[in-house]
């Protein structure tokens, strides 16, 4: 049956191929890839998004793979399910065992080849064939010595992130029940390798453990492993188990690639309690500790775990809207409260309209949504009608959902920072400030009763990691969107003649933190600009003005005479478009859309709002990263 | 020979190599698919062997010389033993 549906499902893709249906296409392609993420079905995948690709736009990344096993198999697995999630790899994969040679010469193919993320996938069994005998210890330094060498080669010829698989348990110990009762057995040596790989990441910006030992625990060690294989073509990893790992690296690349959601617009009836509300009440639908509402309170957790992320939640249902919120306020299954929620559509619209007005009220693109529903009606509405919506597919059984939302790669994340934790507070205030705006009656009162201060400074080490992550997320008001590593922010501001800002801004309902980057370039007179970017937290309140005021004054006293930039335009940064003609730039170059402006210092003077308080913290240049 | 079991042998063929599927004939080879190399060749055996729940020896592996041979030795292991 499975069968049949499989190929009926490719032959819609064919007729869709042929009749240029490229969205239609590209949807049942992850359909088919859901339904049989085979070897067979991964070739299929391929050939058709590689047409696709001429047509829809693809995020591209090139992954580069040192390791020390047969991986071939598994790329086409790879580039089917980075494809159905909007990415297209570029992939070079390393010889043999070549990993080090690789890492250590600066002029290796590994760096011509240019990776914007590089993997590190090395076995217990090929970097410590020793292990298991009486000289643990020192195995155990010689590899975490080797890591470490091939590491900091890494962060010193290349500016791509790299991902580290870490050393995975033997599945039976060379000494059998014997290695349990020794002071230093085994798998007590791999685990001390881990833990020292850990430390090693955390010293190095840009580098990030893959779990792989955890990972193949969770499948089981015997079933993960397939001796045939091993002994004949060195492919250690049971074919059932490839698609376990490509998930396990999709996790990472969608962080990397910024394929993220940024919020979660979840569904009510039969999704976070069981039952409808309107025809069951709320004395009659299902939440709580005990099955069947025990599957939905699982769901409610992950949702929290999601928002503890800094995932923002929000509520798109088809009710009653007083009832709705009750249930939430009071019923005493319920995990989610309405403090929890940044955005509520509960009424009898059309989802799609409701899912473009909960992007609007939080101020974030309709690509950086993520919408649940058990209703597959509505999902395939919504993937219809809002394509960069990410539709999250739920299992038929209620029991499965949490394990659904959880498995979610777009809302992985490999850094917290201080802002994700506390994002949702912040929407809390956003709410309040749009109470003030409305009571005000002129919009400089409002500016002024907002009390803004913002606080410029240049890059620290513990700037660098948020300075970078707005590099990568900002898509509306971002004059250039080019987008950096933490490695690529950290080098560029040690630097000479460049220079990286960071913006916090405060206001009286509390701190926004970090949410604007300046990054620029002296050479000789001219200050060019090549990076300006504000979160959309405090786009439209002047800030910018403010930032542009102190840019100029701060150029001109490093001896500029211009300062300049472009604009490049994107789908998503209209809001910025006006920016440099609106503050006095003229327009003095123009090639394939980009625009070039210029300021002439000596004679245009930029003023800074009065209701904006400004201070430069000079004194942070004088840390490690400041430029001579 | 099993026609509906060479069709699909031709389809994973067809697949595995990222060619079009009416260009896969019963004596396509390594000689006529240029993607058919052998690291491909790995990628092949791991999808019949998905695709039809058997398992192939190093032996067979090399034997695996065109689609006809393929699919003859993948009839041969799909026969129920009594």
């Amino acid at each position: 049956m499975t069968h049949m549906s499989h190929q009926e499902l490719r032959k819609q893709i064919k007729e869709q191929l042929e009749q240029k249906q490229w969205r239609g296409a590209n949807s049942l392609l992850a359909e088919l890839w859901r339904m049989q993420p085979t070897a067979a079905t991964a070739g299929f995948v391929v050939s058709s998004c590689e047409v696709l690709k001429r047509h829809l736009a693809f995020t591209p990344c090139r992954l580069a793979i040192l390791r020390s096993f047969t991986l071939e198999p598994v790329l086409p697995i790879l580039r089917a399910a980075a494809f159905v999630s909007g990415i297209e790899l570029n992939v070079h994969l390393g010889e043999f065992n070549s990993y080090a040679q690789e890492m250590l010469n600066p002029s290796s193919v590994l760096y011509r080849f240019a990776p914007d993320v590089a993997m590190l996938a090395v076995r217990t069994c090929d970097i410590a064939p020793d292990l298991a005998s009486d000289e643990n210890r020192q195995a155990v330094q010689r590899v975490l010595a080797n890591f470490r060498s091939w590491i900091h080669a890494f962060r010193k010829n290349s500016q791509a992130s790299l991902l580290v698989h870490t050393l995975e348990a033997p599945i039976v110990p060379d000494r059998g029940i014997f290695d349990a009762q020794s002071e230093f057995g085994q798998a007590e040596a791999v685990r001390q390798i881990n833990t020292g790989l850990r430390a090693i990441a955390a010293e190095n910006t840009g580098v990030f453990l893959v779990d792989y030992d955890a990972l193949v625990a969770r499948y089981g060690r015997v079933r993960w492993h397939d001796e045939r294989k091993w002994l004949t073509v060195r492919m250690p990893i049971a074919a059932d188990c490839h698609i376990h790992l490509v998930e396990e690296w999709m996790r990472f690349l969608h962080p990397l690639t910024g394929r993220i959601s940024k919020a979660l617009v979840t569904d009510l009836d039969n999704t976070l309690w069981g039952g409808v509300l309107g025809e069951d009440g709320s004395e009659g639908i299902q939440v709580g500790l005990e099955y069947p509402g025990a599957a939905y309170r699982a769901l409610q957790q992950a949702m929290l775990d999601l928002y503890r992320r800094g995932i923002v939640l929000a509520i798109s249902s088809k009710n009653n809207k007083a009832d709705a919120v009750r249930v939430l306020e009071e019923h005493e299954g319920m995990l989610l409260r309405p403090a929890h929620i940044a955005a509520m559509r509960i009424n009898w619209d059309d989802k799609a309209q409701s899912l473009r007005e909960i992007a609007q009220e939080l101020n974030i693109g309709l690509e950086s949504l993520a919408f649940l529903d058990d209703s597959p009606v509505e999902r395939a509405r919504i993937r219809q009608e809002l394509p960069e919506v990410t539709v999250i597919e739920l299992p038929s059984d209620p029991l499965g959902y949490a394990n659904a939302l959880r498995s979610c790669a777009v809302f992985e994340r490999l850094t917290l920072s201080r802002e994700d934790r506390e994002r949702n507070v912040y929407y809390i205030q956003q709410r309040q400030r749009q109470e003030l705006e409305q009571s005000v009656t002129s919009v400089e009162d409002f500016y002024r009763s907002l009390k803004q201060e913002a606080e410029i400074a240049p890059a620290r080490p513990e700037t660098v990691a948020r300075i970078a992550q707005l590099t990568r997320k900002t898509n509306q008001f971002n004059l250039t969107t080019r987008r950096y590593t933490d490695q690529q922010i950290a080098e560029l501001a040690a630097t000479a003649g460049w220079n990286i800002y960071s913006v916090q801004v405060k206001d009286r309902f509390g701190d926004n933190g970090i949410v604007g980057v300046v990054i620029t370039r002296l050479q000789g007179e001219v200050c060019e600009i090549d990076t300006f970017l504000l979160s959309c937290r405090v786009i439209g309140r002047t800030v910018e003005t403010a930032i542009f005021a102190w840019l100029a004054q701060e150029s001109r006293s490093r001896g500029a005479n211009i300062l300049q930039g472009w604009f490049v335009p994107t789908s998503k940064n209209a809001p910025a478009r006006e920016f440099y003609r609106a503050h006095d730039c003229k327009l003095v170059a123009s090639e394939d859309g980009r625009t070039l402006w210029a300021l002439d210092l000596r004679e245009s003077e930029i003023k800074c709002p009065e209701w904006i308080r400004l201070t430069f913290r000079k004194e942070y240049a004088l840390s490690e990263y400041a430029a001579s | 020979m099993n026609t509906p079991l060479l069709e699909r042998v031709q389809g994973i063929v067809a697949d595995v190599f990222g060619v079009p599927e009416d260009q896969v004939r019963p004596d396509s080879s390594p000689d006529t698919i240029e993607t058919w190399d052998s690291i491909h060749h790995l990628n092949l055996v791991i999808a019949l062997e998905q695709e039809f729940g058997v398992q192939f020896t190093p032996e067979e592996i090399e034997q695996l010389l065109s689609v006809e041979l393929v699919a003859a030795l993948v009839e041969e292991k799909l026969i129920p033993v009594e």
